[in-house]
């Protein structure tokens, strides 16, 4: 598992990455209400905007951590937003990449150096 | 912002040990929600009752003869008609007649009236009022007081373990009484749509009443993030949010709070502004408004006209945990301000499909 400033997680199959968000920004967040996720075919920018997580409180962009193709979004936290509560690290996942170049997956944070990211905030 | 240290409420202390994630808000630490989560909380208060904080809120007495008169200047209600022991809400409004904010006032009888004012105007509103007082009436701000609000349908059971008298108190009643040996006012009302109290305590006993009414099986702490959740659901304003020095109460659709000999006399000030806005009809409406899918669309959210042109702006947005679906409320153009008509809600560039509705969302349930 990877991580990134923004609090996704990226774990990697392969060529094939899965993005979630965190955690700690799903506590940040409180009671999830409304996940929007990005089409399947979307090539996407490391470090672009491409889908929504909104709390009661407030609303989220979720960025893509690493440039590729989107090949999957998860359906079931757009039916049941409140798994992203439940789940966040595991499965409510929200989207799958197909890597331009899965070595820029070693790049990103680790879990110590993501812990250790947190306790600057 | 400024760097000046946070005030804290007499229930700090209580917030963070029952767990209260602690945000500045009007200048206060106030907890925006507890280890439940809004959503739990939001529909706990609609199921049962729930506690609410609110001494950050402005408590202030209006004393002396001719009190309710000197207020009628300020503000558009009838405060000479307030009967004592009864409540009313109201608008202080600016010369511009636009509202300066929106306060409760009680009337206790021999020419004393205690205000209720919002924590974000206090700084101004009470040295406006006091600015336009004859030398008979006093303005005093009861700094020394906290204010819990305990809302929901059992909370006329919960509160009459402790003082039965509250059980016979109608919607904007108020009476002075002894809870746990403390003299507190206490009205029935509330900003939630749900039946209630709001309690005012002197802050030395505050603590040991919040925890006294926690304790009671049906009451579980709600933080102002539920509080928003629950009021926008109600359908009522945030001061601002919903209202401001820029809106007149004709737009803002508060004309209510206006009694017919206030509307014969016209005699506070700012009242010839709002009169000609009534005269000639308003610009533009506050409205419910309905979003046609899940997503919620938030304040400052553009709306737009079925023709693509500008029609206002969502000024209150959310999710309604009660209505299991985004809910808001903004200003529109007059002419699309009618219940059933469709809109368009730029949401993150794309326009979101949406519809005017009356308000309020989830139907009032005070007591009459």
């Amino acid at each position: 598992m990877r991580y990134t400033k923004d609090h996704e997680w990226v774990s990697l199959a392969g060529t094939i990455a899965t993005v979630g968000i965190t955690n700690h920004a799903q506590d940040a967040l409180g009671d999830v209400v409304f996940v929007e996720l990005p089409e399947a075919g979307r090539d996407v920018e490391e470090g672009e905007a491409c889908s929504v997580v909104e709390s009661v409180k407030a609303a989220s962009d979720v960025y893509s951590p690493l440039t590729g193709r989107v090949v999957e979004a998860n359906q079931a936290i757009v039916d049941e937003p409140g798994l992203v509560n439940q789940a966040a690290e595991s499965s409510a996942w929200f989207f799958k990449i197909e890597l331009a170049d899965p070595a820029a997956f070693d790049a990103l944070m680790d879990a110590a150096a993501y812990q250790a990211f947190l306790e600057t905030l | 912002m400024t760097d000046e240290p946070l005030n804290l409420t007499p229930l700090d202390a209580l917030h963070r040990e029952l767990g209260g994630k602690m945000v500045p808000f009007a200048g206060y630490s106030m907890p925006v929600q507890y280890p439940a989560g809004i959503l739990t909380e939001h529909l706990h208060c609609r199921a049962k009752a729930g506690l609410f904080d609110v001494s950050h809120m402005g408590q202030a007495s209006l004393r002396g003869p001719g009190a309710a008169a000197a207020l009628e200047a300020l503000v558009p209600g009838d405060m000479i008609g307030l009967q004592p022991g009864r409540q009313k809400y109201t608008l202080l409004m600016t010369a511009e007649g636009t509202i300066l904010d929106d306060l409760m006032v009680a009337n206790l009888g021999e020419d004393h009236l205690f205000l209720v004012v919002n924590a974000s105007r206090k700084h101004i509103d009470l040295p406006h009022i006091a600015a336009h007082l004859p030398k008979s009436v006093m303005l005093e701000s009861h700094t020394d007081r906290a204010l819990l609000a305990l809302q929901g349908p059992e909370a006329v059971a919960v509160l009459s373990r402790f003082a039965p008298e509250v059980a016979a108190m109608p919607f904007m009643g108020f009476i002075t009484t002894r809870l746990l040996g403390a003299t507190c006012h206490i009205s029935r009302s509330g900003y939630t749509g749900e039946d209630g109290y709001e309690i005012s305590i002197p802050a030395e006993h505050a603590t040991e009443i919040a925890r006294a009414l926690l304790a009671e099986p049906e009451v579980m702490p709600i933080g102002l993030g539920a509080r928003d959740s629950l009021r926008l659901e109600a359908g009522l304003c945030l001061y601002g949010n919903d209202i401001d020095e820029t809106t007149n109460p004709v737009e803002a659709a508060l004309m209510w709070v206006m009694s017919k000999r206030r509307k014969t006399d016209w005699d506070f000030l700012g009242a010839n502004k709002v009169r000609a806005m009534l005269e000639a009809g308003p610009p533009r409406k506050r409205v419910g408004i309905q979003p046609e899918g899940r997503a919620p669309a938030r304040g400052h959210t553009e709306i737009r006209a079925p023709d693509g042109s500008h029609a206002g702006e969502i000024t209150s947005g959310g999710f309604g945990p009660s209505c299991n679906a985004p809910v808001a409320m903004g200003y529109v153009r007059a002419d699309l301000a009618a219940v059933g008509t469709a809109l368009s809600l730029m949401v993150r560039g794309k326009p979101l499909p949406a519809r005017v509705v009356a308000l309020p969302f989830f139907p009032h349930r005070y007591v009459r």
